[in-house]
Order: C-alpha cells, then sequence, then structure tokens
C-alpha cells in the first residue's frame, strides 16, 4: 500500500492505540492535520498553546501509563513544546512529541519557521529523530513509542520535515523494533536481591523510601504487599504520593524539603533503607553529606542504573523492571524470615514520638481561610478519590500534604522541573483520560495564569474540571523565602492588578465563585462538585491568608533533621 | 585520575553532539575526543579522555551507556591497553635549530614530514605524555604550531571492543 507521509503518521498512531493527539496546527503540519480531518481513528485536542498541549499529553501518560501524544508544527510551535518536554523528561513521562519541520531542502537555510528542534530538545529528551526519508518514517515512529515508554520512560521528539509528509512509500508498520543500542535491564540480580532481603530482615530500624518509579512501573500492589508483610515504616516522595496508601497506619508521610518530621526523622535515623524508584535529589535528601553523616545500609532498586549511586553511595544496587524485583522479594519473603519484632515495636515507638510533635498541625482561623483547611475540605468533598492536579508553589506542598492519596496516579504535578502552568493542562489530560472522574486543579493566582488561556479548550470539550484557586496575592513560595531568607524583603513577589476571576471564568463560559470566608468554604464545595455543577468548569477562587508558611521546611543546602517546624516560629 | 572511555555508537547523524552535550550538560570535564567510523560503516568508535574520581567515571560510563545511539562503552584503564595520539608539529628549523630539531624528533621516533627553508614538520605518534613530553623538551620559542589528534585507544590481546 503506497501512503504519503502524512497519512503514515495517522496509521501509526492507530497502530499503536493512541485515543487522543494533543496538538496545534500550524504551516509544516498541513499535511498530517489534512489527514487528521479525515479520520476517526484518534480524537484531536486542540489547545491554546503548545506547551498545554504537551502538559495535557504528559498528563494523559499521568494518569493512565500510556504514552502521551502531542502534535506541534515546526519554529515557534516546537520551541513552545520545549518547557513541555523538559517537564515530562525530568518526571520521566512517556511522551511521543511529532513535531513539523521545514522541508528537507529548506533545512539550514534559515527558512521560515526553522528552529533545529533536535538540536534544542537533545538534553531534554529520552532520545530524538530527524526523519529525513519518508522511508524510515513508519520504523521510526514504532522506535519512538516503544522507547519512550520501555525501560525508564521520557519523552521523545520525532521531527518530521514538510516534504517528507507529502512523500510516497509502501507502509508497513513494523510489529515490533529491536534497538542493538537499547536493552533496558528488566529482571533484577537475583542474588543481590536476596542479600537485600536478608539486610532488611535484620534490620533494627528499618524503613522503605517509595517515589515515582513506584508509580510509573506500576508496582504498588507489590510494594504495599511487601510493606505490610513486614510492618515497617514507608515514606513516599513528592512523585511517589499514592504508591503506598496515605491512609495506612505504616504511612508516615511525604519526606523531604515539605516532608513530614516523622519521615524526615526516621530516613535519617534507620539503619536499613530500601529505596524503590527513587533518586535521593536535593529536594529529598536535602545536603547529601548531612544524610551521609549517620552511618545506614542502602538498598537501592530502580530502572535507570544511572540514578544509583549518584548522589548518595549505595551498599546493594539492584537495577530491574519494579514490579519484578518486588514480586521476587515477595516471594522470597513468603518462603520464611521475619523481622526483628523486638526492634522493630522500639523503632516505631520512637516514630510515633516523631509523630505526636503533629507537624502538620496549624492554626486554625474563622476569620481568614486557611489554604491547608481548603484542601482537606477538597478531600472531604470528593472522598479522598479525586485525580488532583497542582501547579508550582505553597499550594503544591498544601496538595501534597493534605489530600491523602491513597492510590497511585492521582496525584499529577511537575516534581522534577517544578513548572508553573502545568495545573491546568494536566486536568484536562486526566480530564480526558478519565471523563467521568473527578478531577481538581490545585492552583495558585500566579501559577493559573501562566496557562490561563487553556478555559477556552476546557470550554469547546465541556471538561468539569474543578479549579481551586489559593489566591494569596503571593507568588507564595518565593515570598516565604523571602520572608526566612532574605530579610522579609519581597521583591517582586506581590501579584497585583489581578484579574477578577470570577467574571475570567464566566468570560470563558465557565461557572466562577468567590470565596472569602472560611465558614463559606464547605458550602462552596459540595456545590462545586455537587450534582447542580457536575459538567460545569467551577473555577472557585479561595481568598485565603496571606501570610501562612509551608511547614515542615528543611532550608536549602541543610539536613533532614535540621527542620524548621511551624511551633518553633 | 585520567581514563579513557572507548565506545561504540550508531553512525548517525548527531551522534557525536549527543556525547558531546552530555558532557557539558553533566559538567563532565573532556580533555580530548576522537571519532570515526569502524570497518563496519554502520558503527562509530569514540576516544574519550576524562579525569574525576572514581564516582564520576562511573556515573559517566552510566550515562554514556543510557543514550540511545549508544552500542557498548569500555573504560579502557580497567585493563591492559594501548594508548596513541598523533600529533603535527612545526618547528623553527633555522641555524642551530635545524640540528636539533632533527635530533629531537629521532629521540622521540617522530619523522620529518616536511622539510622548508626555515622550518621543520615533524610527526609523532606516542602516549599523550610522550607528546606532552616532546613539547616540554625542545626549546618553545621554537615551535610555531602543534595539531594533535587526541587519544585513540585500544585493549591488549583479547580484550576487544565488538558488537
Ligand atoms: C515557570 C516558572 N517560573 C518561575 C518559577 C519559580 N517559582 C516557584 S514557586 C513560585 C510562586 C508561585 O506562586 P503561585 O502560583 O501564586 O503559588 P503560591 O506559592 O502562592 O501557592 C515561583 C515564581 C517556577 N517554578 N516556574
Amino acid at each position: 500500500m503506497e501512503l504519503t507521509g502524512a497519512e503514515i503518521v495517522i496509521h501509526c498512531l492507530a497502530e499503536e492505540g493512541v485515543k487522543f493527539v494533543f496538538g496545534y496546527p500550524g504551516g509544516a503540519v498541513l499535511n498530517i492535520y489534512d489527514e487528521i480531518f479525515k479520520q476517526d481513528k484518534f480524537q484531536h485536542i486542540l489547545v491554546r498553546h503548545e506547551q498545554a498541549a504537551v502538559h495535557a499529553a504528559d498528563a494523559y501518560a499521568r494518569a493512565t501509563g500510556q504514552v502521551g501524544v502531542a502534535l506541534v508544527t515546526s519554529g515557534p510551535g516546537a520551541t513552545n513544546a520545549v518547557t513541555g518536554i523538559a517537564t515530562a523528561y525530568m518526571d520521566s513521562i512517556p511522551l511521543v512529541v511529532i513535531s513539523g519541520q521545514v522541508p528537507t531542502p529548506a533545512i539550514g537555510m534559515d527558512a521560515f519557521q526553522e528552529v533545529d528542534m533536535v538540536g534544542i530538545t537533545r538534553p531534554c529528551v529520552k532520545h530524538n529523530f530527524l526523519v529525513k526519508d519518508v522511508r524510515e518514517l513508519a520504523t521510526t515512529i514504532k522506535k519512538a513509542f516503544y522507547i519512550a515508554s520501555s525501560g525508564r520512560p521520557g519523552p521523545v521528539v520525532v521531527d518530521i520535515p514538510k516534504d517528507v509528509t507529502a512523500h510516497l512509500t509502501t507502509y508497513e508498520y513494523p510489529k515490533s523494533v529491536h534497538l542493538r543500542s537499547y536493552n533496558p535491564v528488566v529482571k533484577g540480580h537475583s542474588g543481590q536481591i536476596k542479600k537485600a532481603l536478608k539486610l532488611l530482615l535484620e534490620a533494627k530500624r528499618p524503613m522503605i523510601y517509595a517515589g515515582g518509579g513506584v508509580v510509573l512501573g506500576d508496582a504498588a500492589g507489590q510494594l504495599v504487599k511487601l510493606a505490610r508483610k513486614l510492618g515497617y515504616p514507608v515514606t513516599n516522595t513528592l512523585m511517589g504520593l499514592g504508591g503506598y496508601p496515605a491512609s495506612d497506619k505504616q504511612f508516615v508521610g511525604m519526606l523531604g524539603m515539605h516532608g513530614t518530621y516523622e519521615a524526615n526523622m526516621s530516613m535519617q535515623e534507620c539503619d536499613v533503607l530500601l529505596a524503590v524508584g527513587a533518586r535521593f535529589d536535593d529536594r529529598v535528601i536535602g545536603n547529601p553529606d548531612h544524610f551521609t553523616s549517620t552511618p545506614r545500609t542502602i538498598i537501592h532498586v530502580d530502572i535507570d542504573p544511572s540514578s544509583i549511586s549518584k548522589r548518595v553511595k549505595v551498599d546493594v544496587p539492584i537495577v530491574g523492571n519494579l514490579v519484578d524485583v518486588l514480586t521476587e522479594m515477595n516471594k522470597l519473603l513468603e518462603e520464611g524470615g521475619k523481622p526483628d519484632a523486638n526492634a522493630l515495636k522500639a523503632w516505631w515507638s520512637q516514630i510515633d514520638g516523631w509523630r505526636s510533635k503533629l507537624c502538620l498541625d496549624y492554626i486554625t482561623s474563622d476569620t481568614v481561610i486557611k489554604p491547608q483547611a481548603v484542601i482537606q475540605e477538597l478531600w472531604r468533598a470528593t472522598k479522598g478519590d479525586a485525580f488532583v492536579t497542582s501547579d508550582v508553589g505553597q499550594h503544591q506542598m498544601w496538595a501534597a500534604q493534605y489530600y491523602g492519596f491513597d492510590k497511585p496516579r492521582r496525584w499529577l504535578n511537575s516534581g522534577g522541573l517544578g513548572t508553573m502552568g502545568v495545573g491546568l493542562p494536566y486536568a484536562m489530560g486526566a480530564q480526558f483520560a478519565f471523563p467521568d472522574a473527578q478531577v481538581a486543579c490545585v492552583t495558585g493566582e500566579g501559577s493559573i495564569q501562566m496557562n490561563i488561556q487553556e478555559l477556552s479548550t476546557c470550554k469547546q470539550f465541556e471538561l468539569p474540571i474543578k479549579i481551586i484557586l489559593l489566591n494569596n496575592r503571593y507568588l507564595g513560595m518565593v515570598r516565604q523565602w523571602q520572608e526566612f531568607f532574605y530579610n522579609n524583603r519581597y521583591a517582586e513577589s506581590y501579584v497585583e492588578a489581578l484579574p477578577d476571576f470570577v467574571k475570567l471564568a464566566e468570560a470563558y463560559g465557565h461557572v466562577g465563585m468567590k470565596i472569602e470566608k472560611p465558614g463559606d468554604v464547605e458550602g462552596a464545595m459540595k456545590e462545586a462538585f455537587g450534582p447542580g455543577l457536575k459538567n460545569r468548569l467551577v473555577f472557585m477562587d479561595f481568598i485565603t491568608d496571606q501570610s501562612e508558611n509551608v511547614f515542615p521546611m528543611i532550608p536549602n543546602g541543610k539536613g533532614l533533621s535540621e527542620m524548621i517546624l511551624a511551633e518553633e516560629l | 585520575m585520567k581514563h579513557i572511555i572507548s565506545l561504540l555508537m550508531e553512525n548517525e547523524a548527531g551522534g557525536l553532539s549527543r556525547v558531546a552535550g552530555l558532557f557539558s550538560a553533566r559538567g563532565y570535564n573532556i580533555e580530548s575526543l576522537t571519532v570515526a567510523p569502524t570497518e563496519d560503516p554502520t558503527l562509530s568508535r569514540m576516544t574519550l579522555v576524562t579525569s574525576g574520581s572514581d564516582e564520576v567515571i562511573e556515573q559517566i560510563i552510566k550515562q554514556l551507556n543510557k543514550l540511545v545511539d549508544v552500542v557498548k562503552v569500555l573504560d579502557l584503564n580497567e585493563g591492559r591497553h594501548i594508548e596513541r595520539e598523533l600529533m603535527l608539529v612545526k618547528v623553527k628549523a633555522t641555524g642551530a635549530y635545524r640540528d636539533e630539531m632533527k635530533s629531537m624528533a629521532d629521540i622521540f621516533r617522530g619523522r620529518i614530514i616536511d622539510v622548508a627553508d626555515g622550518t621543520f614538520t615533524i610527526e609523532l605518534t606516542g602516549s599523550s605524555s610522550k607528546l606532552d613530553a616532546f613539547l616540554e623538551t625542545v626549546d618553545k620559542t621554537a615551535i610555531l604550531e602543534t595539531v594533535r589528534t587526541g587519544s585513540s585507544g585500544i585493549g591488549r590481546g583479547d580484550r576487544i571492543l565488538k558488537v
């Protein structure tokens, strides 16, 4: 069968089972768009800015585990996509981004809307391709999906010059591809797994530290099984939330810069640490020298060998697919072996001591809305079962701390790159993936304005997202750092000339609400999530306490046990 | 410590920039880098000379392996190996220099490959430190120009890097 390059793109995406393509047209991709017009295999979602297309595709991948797909034109379309690609890269999200390129003879001629997309994205993709020959198009797309979704996942860019989309070739979609240069490890080393389990069973103060890899690797089930059987404390990173149920008594909360006192202290004081799908990054362990000043044995399971012993030297490295490794551990554990019950009891009583600090308690108010209370109310209104997306800032940390996630893939945020502006497009991606689910976007008045134009996309597709704006009239997280570390000099962190968000929401055809009193929070939340507004996007502008800070906090460069607690100020 | 890292990668456009980009993005130091296709034209062989602590070298190897186009990576320093670099050096060859340069070339087993009125061009191969030694030994003011290829390396005996 002879097809044009553009037709081939459509066929390949259909073969991959793609249901949604998030994109924005332009000259270099018009042939592809013409074929999109003629097909009914997948739905194209027209966003209002290419950054949002990539974020929405990224969220679709986070929520479903399937590869997200975005399509953008050359030049400015491609550069607009870069923040989205880098965001996905930092969080290891499987994504295929197809970008148009100027025709092959024009490449290098400074042609209209030409940009070296392969060059620009090289440091923030798992891999990228420039397809110069239509005969290589189908195989390249197959490779892109394979690379994006296997091993440690990540975004792959396929840059397609316009003439290639017009050229004809015989089409055949390869069933599989083999790359001699790319063979991700799957099975962990059995000897190492045995050794790890032995160390874990001998531990006096054991700890399980689970990251985003558990969520991405769909290993939550096996993790829970292992942890319950052992009875050990578990902490999640920001990216790992939901990988272990927050409501479980063994869960000590999130760790890291804004982690709980008990999670950070147990992490510091444990004698054997099992790290799964996590990477000891700076926001998690703070200063690595401080962390390693307390001796402990570290077992690290990860699919990516380069994540192991990168920031902290590891004693037992296990490279492998988390599900397989944890399953093997569980099997071994069933065959025999028990933790040291007395030591564990003493360890738990030490942890309970840390817990009794109640580090997430905050001073409630009946005159001004506390942002933490809004998140708790959101949890109640959604029974803890919503997809919650967030932007970046204080509101993100409060959402992470106060919305107890019991399931994986429910919490979508930009942990690695920390990209303000992801919240609304993430909510779109999640809502497209699960049209009947409750999707809430927790945001700040700074962040929401970074992709506010997507309210229009939401209207076009009638997405019933609930936007929870914690409006503190500040770039709150910046203000907090300025308060703590810059002697209250609030340089450019006050957000002036804010729009009337209620009117703004209405202008886009949505429902707007402004909530100013603590007493109105519950009612408003119930109304927004109630049957009356079930099918509507509701933009809830909560006017919150301007001076509230996120606690606990580990100052930059400090160690895990050097937290500032709310009560200390 | 200095390490010589050999790698085989798909001989495709952009391969070199992926490796070079990795080194600059992660702040690894790179003393020299050479690349050329192998007897199998679909593969390129690269030799990288870098230095760093054991931890840094371990990360470099892991990060190189992570590049999708890289087929194999070998730290030559992990075993017995040979290192060779080619240098072309143009020196003054006037008056007393003429004999001195001739004998220096002989001592270092170099060859004079171009002779002109006032200059010689000497071709030298050897380990980088041998080439360094040559440059340190001859009178600095007599050196007009140097070109070095950067090191290439290969394992001794049956240490073979092949697909
Ligand atoms: C694109 C981008 N620019 C800048 C920053 C730096 N930054 C981190 S948090 C923050 C403030 C966010 O303010 P807002 O969205 O109002 O949330 P709040 O902290 O008040 O909850 C800024 C500017 C960022 N993370 N992303």
